[in-house]
């Protein structure tokens, strides 16, 4: 069956290797667009959030698109994947830019790395750039096929902290233990970079691209 | 915990992939694609691409290199030399690449550093920095930057100019040893430690590596975040996974 799957694109990073990814794990005859369109982002079958950038930024960038709506809707109502920034903006604030008011889909806060050195004597740098292990909280179809404690490549220097702890569905640890994915019954939204995470980033895209809600 | 990245690289002239690279089943050795792809298979946790194209005529290709792999190879990649202005930054990134490496342009315009930042993100922006050994035996230890492959000195520092150059935003220093560069001797441990203590941004060690000890060496003695490789990589020495196992059972943390 073909679906259509749409890449926001509200001018916030490269989404080329976004669009391509999902190309890559998608069937021959699905629809992989980057639009900016609220109603094509409305009317497609899967939604994926990328983001690069300040918090601020983003944000601006958001309203400038006219976006807030279709991204909050298209969060609740069908399968959505946040990736970095992505899932950044769906809590209610970032420390980032001397505070920044986000889309509030979550309770919780953004904040920024502690830094200082890790128990091993390691430095703690900011940003957290490169592989780190992602602990599955709990058993996800997004998860399937990937082994607990698998690495992702991330980039970024803050971190989200949602208030309700039973949306966490991977923690990471780099200096404090943060959640690497928050999860919904439609909605997965991670911190670390799929398309850019070799075969266990483009398996969880492919687990997106087949998930059933 | 984070790992230690191990990042092949790759020199590119005019597309193609040049210095040899040696794998027994791959159909074309000087297809940058199909050698993206294999060092990716083997474990390679990004890939770097220098560009050292010399006509003008030719320097597009880069762009079409970088697109292709882009669109088979799901790993960080970087691309260096002949990174100008803000439009090849633009170019690059539009064409798939994750960083871009600035060196000789950082040396005669440092403020384009800070605008390349402002502009694009820390994240993405690599200052590429070219270092030999200036002191003689006995003095204490200072190394000068050069350009044009080692040839041109700069009369800068090599500690104060990577303070600069995280000051104004870089997000990454990739350090060669032009002293050590096809050596295969190893890396200059004690300038990558003298780099990684002056700054707080990730460094990546380059230049010298001749066997997987290096790379060890240059994590353990050097404090690198990162350990880049060219010819032990290409002459099929020794497969990226290899040189991942050899660092784990020295206690290297590593993706495998």
């Amino acid at each position: 069956m073909t679906q259509r799957i749409t890449v926001i694109d509200y001018g916030m990073g490269n989404l080329r290797s976004v669009a391509k990814a999902v190309e890559h794990v998608a069937a021959e005859d699905d629809e992989v667009l980057v639009s900016d369109d609220p109603k094509l982002i409305l009317d497609s079958d899967r939604v994926v959030f990328p983001g690069q950038g300040a918090a601020r930024d983003c944000m601006a960038a958001i309203s400038d698109h006219h976006l807030n709506r279709a991204i909050l809707d298209a969060a609740q109502s069908k399968p959505f994947l946040g990736i970095c920034m992505g899932q950044q903006v769906l809590l209610n604030f970032s420390e980032e830019n001397n505070g920044t008011p986000l889309l509030g889909l979550f309770d919780g806060n953004v904040h920024r790395f502690p830094g200082g050195v890790a128990p091993d004597g390691e430095a703690l740098k900011i940003p957290h750039m490169g592989w780190n292990q992602v602990h599955q909280g709990y058993e996800h179809p997004l998860w399937q096929g990937i082994e607990q404690d698998s690495r992702f490549y991330f980039v970024h220097s803050y971190y989200v902290d949602p208030v309700q702890q039973d949306l966490v569905a991977a923690t990471t640890d780099y200096g404090v233990s943060f959640a690497s994915a928050i999860a919904t019954r439609n909605l997965f939204a991670v911190q670390f970079h799929p398309e850019k995470s070799a075969d266990a980033g483009l398996q969880l895209l492919q687990n997106f691209v087949h998930w059933k809600v | 915990m984070l790992a230690k990245r191990i990042i092949p690289c790759l020199d590119v002239d005019a597309g193609r992939v040049v210095k040899g690279v040696k794998f027994v089943d791959i159909r074309d050795a000087g297809d940058p694609v199909e050698v993206a792809r294999r060092y990716n298979e083997e474990g390679a946790d990004e890939i770097t691409f220098l560009d050292i194209t010399a006509s003008s005529d030719d320097r597009d290709t880069i762009v079409h290199v970088v697109e292709q792999v882009a669109s088979e190879v799901f790993i960080p990649l970087t691309v260096g030399g002949g990174i100008r202005s803000a439009d090849d930054i633009r170019r690059m990134l539009n064409a798939g690449a994750d960083k871009v490496a600035i060196n000789t342009a950082a040396v005669f315009n440092p403020e384009f550093v800070k605008q390349a930042t402002e502009r694009f993100g820390s994240q993405c922006i690599v200052v590429a920095i070219d270092a030999k050994q200036v002191s003689s035996e006995g003095e204490s230890l200072k190394w000068e930057i050069f350009t044009h492959g080692g040839r041109k000195p700069t009369g800068l520092d090599a500690i104060e100019w990577a303070k600069r150059m995280s000051d104004y935003g870089a997000g990454e220093i990739l350090l060669t040893s032009m002293d050590r560069d096809g050596t295969k001797i190893g890396f200059d441990n004690a300038l990558t430690r003298a780099i990684v203590d002056a700054v707080p941004i990730p460094v990546i060690a380059s230049g010298g590596v001749g066997n997987l000890q290096h790379l060890v060496d240059g994590v353990k003695q050097g404090g690198a975040d990162a350990v880049l490789a060219a010819s032990i990589f290409h002459f099929a020495e020794f497969t990226v996974g290899e040189a991942k196992r050899f660092m784990q059972d020295q206690d290297v943390e590593v993706r495998l």
